[in-house]
């Protein structure tokens, strides 16, 4: 049966406590393609792959690889089906070498005993020969770049006789040159008859590589496409169930008086090295000032300088006229600074607490939420309940745990939080990382309505869309120092890519 | 049943060691039956070995609840030994003076004087992470041995008293904790009641007020209570004082309401203990009493094994794999998960 698919998983049911989390499922992957699997955060993408993999026993369904029905009970017995994973967070050790690592697990052997490493550095060679996959076999991992550490882990599964790989959201740790990279080593595994699986939510990528896609949300399969025949906007509307706006409307909106200005900022990163060298910039009411840059040119030590995170060397910082330089995180909230942090997992929330704790973090000393010292439980779920619906998390459970909500859920708890503190000033840092397009198109508008609430806006983003279609005012920085200053309209994305590569507006424009 | 595993894991670890150590028992060629037997006599058998066994569980509730605080709040204070011998020396220095004064005064003067005192020890190791980084657990350690030899010292020279063993003079009566409770030479003092309070003011502390929310917060996670406004150099002072000020309090107890003067072996490595109650209590007040009770009641009932010709070292085996299961609750999970699996197919 299913002779000419590489892998067929049907009706296949898996139920976690109070979620569907897969509601009869059918994938058809046929032999030699490569097949996306899309969908929104939470929509069941990991789970069935998981199974596919072995880390997760189907409730119900069935599974065949290469026409052969498996029963799965761990990763050895997928790789022995012949099924490889590229995880998203790579299981490699840092201070082991190329070669080391992909043998790990399954060396190579002198005599059944003594490790073989000549015999490995030489089947890492032939390996990343044959498919293309540039990599030093005698280097660290840890001293290498993160688009070689995937090729690492594609290189292992390789080793490990894989026909059918699997790509957990591989491009979402890469640079674009990295993922053109990765799709060029895609292309090659494709040509040597490998099948692989592809999960990702970013549509052009999906349309750039796959074969075939394969929607899902809320558990289930609503479409098989083929990628040839169609295209975003209806790939978009099968995974959030109705028409998404890819880009929101900006409304024209005059901005009102300056809200917060700094001078000549100076800041050190962790190495105590130079991140900002004597950054200037204003911020209205009713403004969205963009930072655009490449990630690691100072934007997360300067908003980290600014919401009272870490040390300014030197300058100053103002807020509706009074000088805030140097105050502490607890006092900036006092005067309505708010912040939406680029890591959420590290900053924005506490796993460990319920939803409603992590809904009054950064004021819980406020009123109602705290009375004389005492915590106003009610108070408390109340708020929660009604920003829950306003934000639409989901599941709709004050009391789960933060930690067990999916990105984008967190996201929106993280936003709902800062976003009904009454903020005057809102600094936004990468607030649509990892998101699906239905949370950004919800965050985007979160934040467009703050600007006509008169707010004033930092954004500093990494995507450059999102910094065109929000700003009013775009910054672009470069080794910590800003580049130049343009307004969206009056530019175009090679422009300001030249300055993200450091030249000035002035040579750019000379 | 995600809810319960914090009372199951200890449950089912403590009955796991009692069937382990029954081998052990019967390995040496006794009965484990007669052993338990006599050990249950032993600690709750007769009205005796309960004002025996509670006064022995007093001071462990409270060097387990300052361990357990600290663990909530993300530092590891190994040092509740010393911060109660530091209780309990403020304490004595504080009381053999307070002949004058009225019960009351004498008494609450003499408690907070030992709190502070614990407080105060800890702080200094708190203040030291905020401010340098330097880790408790070194700090802690370091500071339990200053406080023995200060104590030693004391003990010894400003506050000797008579010849043999080193100790101090008693305090003054009306800094003696009352006597609730008196069977033969056993009596039980009011510090099972001051132990108890300070459970339920710990729990109130930590679930229902704001300082509670932040210094759990700060134990979760420190980066995100650092961007919610919480300090978490204030933070770590203000915890290891709170779990110094228990520690003292254990110090204290032990002080006014059994031995009535400062001797060497006062705390005798019961601040130590509070880490493995803490644990065995999963940092909660409510079951670090009961952690605190099961540890007493096996000392108290270990000596009756004792005289039964049963080494007291079995309880040290006991103890030992109740921790191994609680620390290492995986194992218990998969045990009981196992057994639920293999009832559900049959």
């Amino acid at each position: 049966m299913y002779e000419e698919y590489a892998v067929v998983m049907k009706g296949i049911v898996k139920r976690f406590p109070g979620v569907l989390a897969n509601d009869h499922v059918d994938l058809f992957v046929r032999k030699g393609e490569i097949h996306a699997i899309v969908g929104e955060n939470g929509a069941g993408k990991s789970t069935l792959m998981n199974q596919l993999y072995g880390l997760l026993h189907p409730d119900e369904g069935e599974i065949y690889v290469f026409g052969k029905k498996v029963d799965m009970k761990g990763p050895r017995d997928a790789i022995r089906n012949g099924i490889g994973m590229v995880h998203q967070h790579f299981m490699l050790v840092g201070n082991l070498t190329v070669a080391e690592n992909v043998v790990l697990g399954s060396e190579t052997t002198k005599g059944g005993f003594v490790f073989d490493l000549r015999e490995a550095r030489k089947r890492v060679k032939e390996l990343s020969e044959k498919y293309g996959l540039h990599v030093d076999v005698d280097a660290k991992i840890e001293d290498i770049p993160v688009g070689m550490q995937q090729r690492v882990e594609i290189i292992k599964t390789l080793y490990r006789g894989a026909e059918i790989l699997i790509f957990d959201e591989p491009t979402a740790v890469l640079t674009p040159q990295e993922t053109e990279e990765l799709f060029e080593v895609m292309r090659r595994l494709k040509a040597a008859g490998k099948t692989m699986i592809f999960i990702s939510h970013k549509l052009n990528e999906v349309m750039e590589i796959s074969d075939n896609i394969t929607v899902m949300r809320l558990g289930k399969v609503t479409a098989n496409l083929i990628t040839k025949e169609t295209n975003p906007r209806e790939i978009a509307r099968a995974m959030v169930g109705r028409d998404v706006v890819l880009r929101v409307e900006k409304p024209p909106h005059e901005p009102k008086d300056v809200v917060f200005e700094i001078e000549n900022l100076w800041v050190k990163d962790n190495r105590g090295l130079d991140a900002v060298r004597g950054v200037s910039f204003k911020v209205r009411a009713g403004e969205i000032v963009g930072i655009a840059g490449v990630a690691g040119n100072g934007q997360s030590e300067l908003v980290e300088a600014i919401t009272g995170l870490r040390k300014i060397e030197k300058g100053k910082v103002t807020l509706l006229n009074r000088d805030i330089t140097g105050l502490d995180p607890r006092s900036l909230r006092n005067m309505r600074m708010t912040h939406i942090p680029e890591d959420r997992l590290k900053y924005g929330m506490v796993l460990q607490y319920p939803a409603y704790y992590n809904m009054i973090l950064g004021k819980h000393w406020w009123e109602p939420y705290s009375i004389r010292g005492f915590l106003n439980h009610p108070a408390i779920f109340e708020d929660s309940k009604k920003l829950f619906e306003e934000f639409d998390v989901r599941p709709r459970n004050i009391n789960m745990l933060g930690g067990n909500f999916s990105g984008g859920n967190q996201q929106k708890i993280v936003v709902a939080r800062e976003v009904s503190s009454q903020p005057k000033f809102i600094v936004v840092a990468q607030p649509t990382r990892g998101l699906d397009v239905g949370a950004i198109e919800f965050i985007h508008k979160t934040i467009l309505k703050l600007r006509e609430q008169d707010v004033a806006i930092l954004l500093v983003s990494m995507e450059l869309e999102e910094v065109f279609s929000l700003s009013d005012r775009i910054l672009v920085m470069y080794e910590g120092e800003i580049m130049g200053e343009v307004k969206p309209e009056e530019t175009n994305f090679e422009e300001v890519g030249l300055m993200m590569a450091g030249k000035r507006l002035e040579e750019v424009r000379s | 049943m995600e809810k319960y595993w914090g009372f199951i894991i200890p449950a089912v670890s403590v009955i796991v060691a009692l069937v382990i150590a029954a081998f052990v028992i019967m390995a040496v060629g006794k009965s484990p039956i007669e052993a338990y037997a006599i050990m249950v006599k032993g600690a709750f058998g007769s009205s005796a070995a309960i004002v025996n066994t509670i006064v022995k569980t007093t001071p462990l509730i409270l060097t387990g609840l300052a361990v357990g605080f600290g663990f909530r709040a993300g530092v590891f204070n190994i040092g509740a030994e010393g911060q109660m011998i530091m209780g309990a020396l403020t304490a004595t220095a504080v009381g053999i003076n307070l002949g004058w004064a009225p019960p009351y005064f004498a008494l609450s003067l003499t408690i907070i004087a030992g709190m502070l005192a614990g407080a105060g020890w800890a702080a200094i190791a708190g203040y030291l992470k905020a401010k340098t980084g330097a880790h408790e657990v070194v700090t802690t350690i370091m500071l339990n041995w200053i406080a023995t030899y200060l104590s030693s010292y004391m003990v010894q020279v400003p506050l000797a008293v008579g010849s043999g063993t080193p100790k101090s003079p008693e305090i003054a009566p009306s800094a003696k904790l009352p006597i609730l409770m008196k069977v033969g030479p056993m009596e039980m003092s009011a510090g099972i009641i001051i132990s108890v309070i300070a459970a339920i003011v710990m729990y109130v502390l930590l679930e229902k007020t704001t300082t509670g929310y932040e210094v759990k917060a700060a134990g979760f996670n420190p980066y995100a209570a650092e961007y919610g406004g919480i300090s978490i150099s204030k933070n770590v002072t203000m915890s290891m004082a709170i779990s110094g000020a228990l520690a003292g309090l254990a110090g204290v107890v032990e002080l006014m309401g059994v031995h009535h003067r400062f001797l060497g072996t006062l705390s005798g490595g019961k601040g130590f203990d509070g880490i493995s109650i803490a644990l065995i209590g999963q940092n909660h007040p409510i079951g670090i009493i009961f952690a605190a009770l099961l540890m007493g009641a096996l000392r108290t009932g270990s000596n009756e094994m004792q005289f039964a010709g049963i080494s007291k070292h079995i309880v040290m085996i006991i103890q030992g794999i109740v921790i191994f299961l609680v620390a290492a609750d995986r194992i218990v999970r998969t045990m009981i998960l196992w057994r639920k699996r293999k009832k559900v197919k049959a």
